[in-house]
């Protein structure tokens, strides 16, 4: 029976050949057969979770807290210099620039990452606004939530930063950047399950020590990553009880 | 800790006052009427232990106090408080973690330099094999609104 290895599914669509070839060299290094297993959603991964059919993952810091809490799931690496921020975005010719100006009754364009809607949630805080005061819209991608507020469907949108500076030039014209989050500390780590607990070290060495030779940086470099670095269970830890600290009143 | 120093402020505008903490100790601070307004977008992070002594900190906390990283590494948290803030307020985030449960309250901070800025402040304690092992806190930009009804509620709590 193969292990089976998942990714978080707000990662890029660009990526998925990234990680087929990350999941065959995973393969080969620990000599064990391994089955990349896609999610559509984190309605989907939930399920996988819950039912534990997951045994490695590249995981969401909002999924953290279940993984390692619920399901003892083990900290392995995340990539160097990755951090999770939200962006707000609201159509370009609107005269609101700062958040403060937000008014209750907002609609606001969401996907189902729980990190950037929490991120985002939080952000609105500030200026009064909590989660009774917005209409959520939900939307299968960023590039829907940008068209959302675009087209006036929705007043404001929440967006991933990294897919923000990734929309067009076509798109980014029409909209602009309410607010940005600077946390630098919300970042996807690689788990394992405890099944696998015992090749921990293993999986560990094989990761941190990937940017070391050629072949390690062009599989990194078709994952947008530059090197793994190892997250000890305390800084895992650690994030978690930060994300609990994020959570909206 | 050490009384503050006059030629530490950025204002010669300033007032004294001494405080006692819950351990015991006293400080005389100086305080202006300078204000720092919380950045957007960030979080001041920190981490305590059980005595409530700085052991971790992130950039915007070293920004936001106006202290050197290692002038607040091994100093008590309430470095940081203000002669505004109603001693009840941190009894009460004291009884709360100890508990186990989550604090959250919006707090007045001093700066080195004598001046303050408002944060929106959420401590929990960081629970390890059931123990309570340290504590973080985080803090964000607190609403405009909720400020200026703390400013009217706080000198009513001493």
């Amino acid at each position: 029976m193969p292990y089976t290895m998942t990714i978080s599914p707000d990662f890029k669509p660009d990526l998925i050949s990234g990680w087929y070839i990350f999941n065959t060299w995973l393969q080969k290094t620990i000599s064990e057969d391994i089955h990349l297993e896609l999610v559509n959603d984190f309605s989907e991964l939930d399920q996988l979770i819950e039912n534990d059919a997951i045994d490695l993952i590249y995981a969401n810091p909002f999924d953290m807290t279940k993984l390692i809490r619920d399901k003892s799931f083990l900290p392995i690496a995340k990539p160097i210099g990755k951090v999770d921020e939200a962006v707000i975005i609201i159509k370009s010719d609107s005269d609101i620039d700062v958040l403060e100006s937000l008014q209750p009754g907002l609609k606001v364009s969401v996907t189902d990452a729980p990190d950037v809607n929490m991120v985002g949630t939080i952000l609105l805080e500030s200026a009064d606004i909590t989660p009774d005061d917005i209409e959520k819209v939900d939307c299968s991608n960023y590039i829907t939530v940008a068209k959302n507020v675009i087209n006036g469907t929705t007043d404001i949108g929440f967006i991933l930063a990294d897919a923000y500076d990734e929309l067009s030039s076509l798109v980014k014209k029409q909209i602009k950047p309410l607010i940005r989050s600077k946390i630098h500390m919300l970042h996807h780590t690689f788990l394992l399950s405890p099944k696998l607990a015992d090749r921990q070290a293993e999986i560990i060495a094989a990761l941190t020590s990937l940017h070391n030779d050629d072949n390690g940086l062009k599989l990194l470099n078709s994952l947008e990553f530059e090197q793994w670095q190892l997250v000890e269970n305390e800084d895992a830890e650690f994030m978690i009880d930060l994300m609990d600290t994020l959570q909206p009143k | 800790m050490q009384d503050m120093k006059p030629e530490d402020l950025a204002s010669k505008d300033y007032q004294e006052a001494n405080l006692t903490y819950h351990d015991g100790t006293q400080r005389k601070v100086l305080y202006t009427e300078v204000e720092t307004q919380f950045p957007d977008g960030c979080l001041i992070v920190s981490r305590t232990n059980l005595d409530g002594i700085i052991t971790h900190l992130n950039k915007s906390f070293v920004e936001m106090s106006g202290f050197l990283e290692e002038e607040l590494i091994g100093q008590p948290h309430h470095i940081l408080r203000h002669p505004f803030m109603p001693p009840a307020a941190f009894a009460d985030l004291w009884q709360t973690v100890q508990k186990k449960e989550k604090w959250h309250g919006y707090v007045k901070n001093l700066r080195k330099d004598g001046g303050f800025y408002w944060v929106y402040a959420t401590v929990i304690p960081n629970i390890r094999n059931g123990e309570i092992i340290s504590y973080t806190s985080v803090r964000r930009k607190p609403s405009a609104k909720k400020v200026a009804e703390c400013m009217e509620l706080y000198p009513t709590l001493f």
